[in-house]
């Protein structure tokens, strides 16, 4: 097994640009689930000024849409992360009025959001797809649930995680995005074929 | 006749089995690619996602919080409770595996809350004589389901036309659909049924081969080319971006030649269950429909 670099979130902006891409990387700390629809939310409330019901400074956002249960508190039963490119169209908007320091998913994220990410100082996690039960054991904890109105997957879940990985920095703060490296070598692949 | 309680109490089992099991055959397929992965990067997800696979087995959990659509396939001889019963089954696995509820109203975009809804679950239904009732399921999660593709091709483009569309679909998908995926491929037939052929080869062992040689064939050599590309476990590089290609066809019209493509995640997850008229009921993950 490879050793990890452990973070703890919420983050400051200087440990955000400290992170490389390649790195392999463990998250202890909090953090807060979003996925479509609590990013249309968001990202609505930010712009007319009207706070948010969480902090988003400094945090961890997590694209996933958990499975809890509730026997007396919650608790998360699967919790992998989901395609982050379905939030391109927000994301940049959110990290420049939010200022989140770290995201974390799967799949990567575009040109635009790579760009808000070298601004504001934030990096992203690729968590591997489909190990929801692997985070799940790596989220002990549900420290409060936001927005449920928009259903188990959407709402926006706080929670204490320790240890979540392993996962890599696949796009940092300097422009640098692995999953863009890797399209590019399959696309001259492809056109050979 | 079996009664619709046996049908409901199968397909609450099928739906936790194939949630929380992954096939040994697609385990299998997993465990080869690492051992022929020298990288670290790509090492290191292939193990955490085998080793996801164990806890999700070990604890009886879903091994993705995406418990997908639960497509169904029924063979046998139709009975109106037979729909009832599984909707009345899935409703109960929701609660009682828990699953995630992941339908909802495409205009309001309103959970429903039990994985049920309109038209939901599909049930695509096989009529046959047989005396015992055939169900399988295929949870398809959303992350690969949105990279899903139907193209009416020229005839005259024929099967090197066929090779570049699904190319060009895993290429364009990218690290999206949690490669390393299978690639279901339904060729001829109508657009409907091009795109339930691609689903339906999802049912199929990996290694398996099309019995039409020509098509085995393509299996095979669309698999080494896909594996050529460098996208990778998690399309963050590496050897192994596809465990396997599985093509299915169907007779078309002379002037058409359809093909779909539908991806599935690493986390190819399927049941079958055989409802005997005794209502003695048997389970499997691999061997095919």
């Amino acid at each position: 097994m490879v050793t990890l670099k452990e973070l703890k979130a919420p983050l400051s902006e200087q440990g955000a640009r400290a992170l490389r891409a390649g790195e392999l990387v463990s998250l202890s700390g909090e953090l807060l689930t979003a996925r479509d629809e609590a990013h249309l939310r968001a990202v609505r409330m930010l712009r007319t000024g009207e706070g948010l019901p969480f902090r988003l400074e400094g945090m961890a956002i997590y694209h996933c849409g958990p499975i809890v249960r509730r026997d007396g508190d919650w608790r998360v039963i699967a919790a992998g992360p989901t395609t982050s490119a379905r939030m391109d169209r927000l994301a940049p908007e959110l990290i420049r009025l939010g200022r989140p320091r770290l995201i974390i998913g799967k799949g990567g994220m575009s040109a635009e959001v790579l760009e808000a990410m070298r601004e504001v100082g934030c990096a992203y996690l690729a968590f591997p797809g489909g190990a929801a039960v692997v985070a799940a054991e790596a989220l002990p904890e549900v420290i409060d649930v936001h927005w449920e109105d928009l259903g188990m997957p959407e709402a926006v879940w706080h929670l204490r995680a320790e240890g979540l990985g392993p996962m890599v920095v696949a796009m940092d703060a300097h422009g640098r995005s692995l999953f863009k490296e890797v399209e590019e070598g399959v696309a001259k692949r492809s056109a050979l074929l | 006749m079996y009664s619709s309680a046996i049908v409901e109490e199968a397909v609450v089992r099928l739906l936790r089995e194939a949630e929380c099991m992954l096939p040994a055959d697609v385990r299998a397929a997993l465990s080869a690619a690492l051992e022929n992965e020298p990288e670290m990067l790509p090492r290191s997800q292939l193990e955490v996602v085998l080793r996801n696979a164990a806890m999700a087995a070990e604890l009886t959990v879903p091994m993705c919080q995406d418990i997908g659509l639960p497509v169904f396939f029924v063979r046998g001889r139709y009975d109106p409770r037979m729909e009832r019963a599984i909707r009345r089954g899935v409703a109960r696995a929701t609660e009682e595996v828990p699953l995630r509820p992941n339908t909802v109203d495409p205009v309001s975009r309103a959970n429903h809350g039990d994985n049920l809804g309109l038209w939901m679950p599909p049930v695509h239904f096989e009529p046959s004589d047989a005396r015992h009732l055939d169900l399988a399921v295929l949870p398809k999660g959303a992350g690969s389901e949105n990279w899903s593709a139907l193209r009416m091709l020229n005839p005259a483009e024929g099967m090197e036309g066929v090779r570049r569309f699904v190319l060009e679909c895993v290429v364009r998908a990218g690290p999206r659909p949690c490669p390393p995926t299978v690639v279901g491929v339904g060729i001829g037939g109508t657009a409907d049924q091009a795109a339930l052929l691609s689903k339906r080869a999802l049912l199929r062992d990996l290694g398996s081969r099309n019995g039409d040689g020509a098509l085995a064939a393509l299996e095979t050599s669309l698999l080494t080319d896909l594996n050529s590309l460098g996208l990778g476990p998690m399309g963050l590089g590496g050897r192994t971006t596809c465990l396997d290609v599985l093509i299915e066809k169907a007779s078309c019209h002379t002037a058409s030649l359809p093909v779909a493509v539908s991806l599935s995640c690493w986390a190819l997850r399927r049941a079958f269950a055989r409802v005997r008229p005794d209502g003695t009921v048997s389970f499997r993950q691999e061997g095919g429909w």
